[in-house]
């Protein structure tokens, strides 16, 4: 099973699976009486939530302590990276379906729906739009009157440009802490890193007021027919997965002043920092096609 | 099974025993049991919606259940059948062969792979209580197409969560299986040395990390319809219903060959150990697996012909799906050529694996006939496409399934199974499966619409014909159950090779392969 070197490390029996199960399930069923209006709802998500965060420590933490124990080698190494990269490639296809949606409605649906005279003989189509029942888009950044008739987009050089640069630098902050946790400059990389996850923060803090500014004075909200829908979405998700992100790093971060990590030798750090250049790119691409064109 | 090997092995750890033993475990074994009891269950369950189907069929007008249960039964038999009988039933045996196959320990990692698992007993309670709720099961099809998925009640609801979380089980294990065959192969064991199994479940896995994650972002599209206001699918707000076919077909098709390649990857190692001679044509096999895997992802829109779609997406998605003809077409060829001037005998497995090349072959025909667009708007939601789609699952996943077990069952439980009653159970299941599905061929040509309670009278013979073998074929099924468990509990002590001379590392290992196989990896010449 366990330990002889050069060997591929097998873990023993756990139980974390089946609590990351009842987790998930608890977390679902509460979340579904939430939106049928069950009153157990939200206490059964909460619940849930705690177990599924129960499990994560747990697992998480198992592993490190066997890594930190050196039960694995490289080649247990190589399994974990590679997972990585798949997961990381799931994830991509997720923010596709999203992506997919935009570009189908935007390209497709909408002039087809303008053409249609006979239902909506009124309905112009273009790009932002509510749809023929929804509310007119007027110029972006703009305050409206009525946001029962009226919705503003968010334009592309406020917060999301200064969003775009405060997350290409973080990608910039992150490899300088890799290069300097592979030459064993801890000081530096302790630095860094810390400075990549107060990059996440911030990029965060602006997101929400962003959200803030769209729904009180610009009358985008989810309901904002198409466009509102796949800006909220697209975006939403890629926030969660930021602050998914940023709580890896953190972690990761408090495990480099623990001292953990070799400079040959640290999955974790690598890990965290893939995700976070993925979740760059995604809002590269996010900035290109939902704020700018 | 093998339990007194694990208590030798691991003496040294406190292992869990009893049921604690199934819920904790990380060996690929065991896990590997639990999918493959899984799956045979939910066939059972599946089943049996089935036969409420025909039951209401057997005849003309509405006597047995009403409309909207019926309607139910048809959304839960899909779904059960997908998600719960195909799907697992396939990991259930990557999770035992792979490993066994490539020389590795076990799978790449472990403890994924028991929560891969311990995921669905979670969903299907999830999927399956709907039905207990007020309003009933989800009843839109298994499809769950917009508007008639955003109109339905909190059953609807369990059934994305469902889907969520059968997603999150399918991308994990795809993830292992990947990660396994790339990383954990015994030195020697060339990709262009892998057993087609192997090959087949590569690429599959690459097909469900690719699109699961699409399944999940389109049923979350449908949960923010229904309850957050969004309009992706709806026109009033710039949505379009259509839409929701094109994500979801995009997920849709490559999900078909997600349920297909392992049975190919099956047949492909029944069938030379039967005709004694080496697979014929290898390398394109490999080549054809993959073929049909890129064009997987371009020819989502066949199911969508009379949606109204511009005529150039017609005739491309006509042209890319009958192109798929030629990579599946290679693989038939191969499959007989590897039988010609072959020693052939004809055990069980070997019966199964000659059946599903007959019978897959008359789906992927029937397949053929539905990509060809404007015949296609005729035949579209006939029970023609029903008799299509239960050629290619039925006679080609689910029976490569059986013809699998049957295969490797001596292996799993050191026991030959029976086999008078596993050739009973071959060709009562086959006989009775054409009698159920070969007359929907002539049901649908005629016109009877699919997911209809009832019918013109017209229909009547061949629906009769259809429900009577449904019956025999459930039935033939606990023939099937009972064979399984008898050779688990006994019978003739298996050798190590099983069958004459068949190729691979599995036969390599005694039988019962013990708890623990190829600790330290085989050099493969």
């Amino acid at each position: 099973m366990s330990g002889a070197p050069g060997s591929y490390y097998l873990p023993n029996p756990s139980a974390w699976p089946i609590i990351g199960s009842i987790g998930l399930f608890t977390l679902l069923l509460g979340f579904m009486l939430f939106l049928n209006e069950g009153t157990a709802g939200p206490w059964l998500m909460i619940f849930g939530a705690g177990i599924i965060a129960l499990m994560l420590i747990g697992w998480f933490g198992t592993v490190i302590n066997e890594s930190e124990g050196g039960l694995y080698n490289d080649h247990v190494g190589m399994s974990f990276r590679m997972s990585m990269l798949w997961f990381i490639f799931s994830e991509i296809m997720f923010f596709a379906a999203f992506f997919g949606a935009l570009f189908y409605a935007r390209t497709l649906a909408v002039p087809w729906l303008a053409d249609t005279d006979l239902l909506w003989p009124n309905y112009e189509g273009g790009w932002p739009t509510a749809g023929p029942k929804g509310p007119m888009p007027i110029d972006a950044d703009t305050a409206v009157s009525d946001p029962a008739t009226q919705f503003s987009t968010i334009g592309p050089w406020g917060i999301p440009v200064l969003n775009t640069l405060l997350l290409l630098s973080s990608s910039v902050t992150v490899t300088i802490a890799h290069h300097a946790l592979k030459q064993g400059a801890r000081g530096t990389l302790i630095l860094w890193l810390g400075l990549t996850v107060a990059l996440g923060i911030v990029f965060l803090y602006f997101q929400a007021i962003e959200y803030h500014h769209a729904y009180s004075e610009l009358g985008l909200t989810l309901g904002t027919g198409v466009y509102g829908g796949t800006f909220f979405m697209l975006t939403g998700f890629h926030g969660l997965h930021v602050t998914i992100g940023a709580i890896m790093l953190a972690v990761v971060w408090l495990r480099c002043i623990r001292g953990h990590f070799k400079p040959d030798n640290h999955f974790a750090f690598e890990a965290s920092a893939w995700y976070w250049h993925f979740v760059d790119t995604v809002w590269v691409g996010l900035f290109v096609f939902v704020y700018v064109f | 099974m093998a339990t007194e090997e694990a208590a030798h092995h691991d003496e040294h750890h406190a292992h869990p025993t009893g049921i604690l033993r199934w819920i904790t475990t990380t060996n690929h074994k065991d896990i590997g049991t639990l999918y493959l009891c899984f799956s045979l269950a939910m066939f059972m369950v599946g089943g049996l919606m089935a036969l409420v189907i025909r039951t209401e069929l057997f005849q003309p007008g509405l006597q047995v259940v009403d409309p909207h249960f019926f309607n139910q039964m048809t959304t839960m038999h899909a779904l059960v059948m997908i998600f719960g009988a195909v799907m697992p039933g396939f990991v259930g045996f990557a999770n035992w062969m792979l490993p066994m196959m490539i020389g590795a320990p076990d799978m790449a990692l472990p403890r994924l792979n028991n929560w891969s698992f311990w995921i669905l007993p979670f969903a299907f309670t999830m999927l399956l209580s709907s039905l207990l709720t007020a309003g009933g099961g989800p009843a839109a099809g298994w499809t769950l197409y917009a508007p008639l998925s955003i109109q339905g009640g909190m059953a609807v609801d369990m059934t994305i969560f469902a889907v969520h979380m059968m997603g999150v089980s399918s991308i994990l294990g795809a993830i292992n299986v990947i990660v396994t065959i790339f990383n954990m192969r015994a030195p020697g064991m060339t990709l262009m040395k892998l057993p087609l199994f192997v090959w087949t479940w590569l690429i599959t896995a690459f097909l469900l990390i690719a699109v699961m994650p699409v399944l999940a972002g389109v049923v979350t599209m449908l949960l923010t319809d229904r309850h957050f206001d969004t309009a992706f699918f709806n026109p009033a707000g710039g949505g379009d219903p259509v839409m929701f076919q094109h994500i979801f077909w995009f997920f849709g098709h490559p999900e078909v060959y997600i349920l297909i390649l392992p049975a190919f990857g099956i047949i492909s190692e029944i069938i030379p150990t039967f005709s004694r001679k080496p697979l014929f044509g290898y390398t394109t096999m490999v080549l054809a697996t993959a073929g049909i895997a890129f064009l997987s992802f371009i020819v989502w829109a066949h199911h969508m012909f009379t949606v109204g779609m511009p005529l150039a997406g017609e005739l491309f998605f006509m042209y890319s799906t009958m192109l798929i003809a030629v990579p599946t077409g290679v693989k038939v060829f191969n499959w007989v050529s590897t039988m010609w001037r072959g020693s052939l005998t004809f055990e069980t497995p070997m019966l199964f694996a000659i059946a599903v090349v007959f019978l897959f072959t008359i789906g992927g025909f029937s397949g053929l006939m539905l990509a060809i667009t404007p015949a296609d708007f005729q035949y579209h939601d006939t029970y023609f496409v029903v008799a299509h789609f239960h050629y290619v699952l039925f006679s080609g996943s689910i029976m490569a399934m059986m013809g699998g077990a049957y295969y490797w069952l001596p292996k799993w439980t050191g026991h030959m199974y029976d086999e008078k009653l596993g050739k009973a159970h071959f060709w009562s299941n086959t006989i009775f499966f054409n009698i159920t599905f070969f007359p929907q061929h002539f049901l649908g040509l005629a016109g009877m619409p699919r997911r209809i309670p009832d019918y013109a009278l017209q229909f009547t013979e061949f629906n009769v014909i259809s429900s009577i073998g449904a019956f025999g074929l459930g039935l033939s099924q606990l023939l099937f159950v009972y064979v399984v468990i008898k050779c688990v509990r006994g019978g003739d002590k298996a050798s190590d090779e099983v069958w004459e001379q068949p190729r691979g590392l599995e036969w390599t290992v005694p039988s019962p392969a013990p708890y623990h196989t190829f600790e330290t990896p085989p050099r493969v010449a």
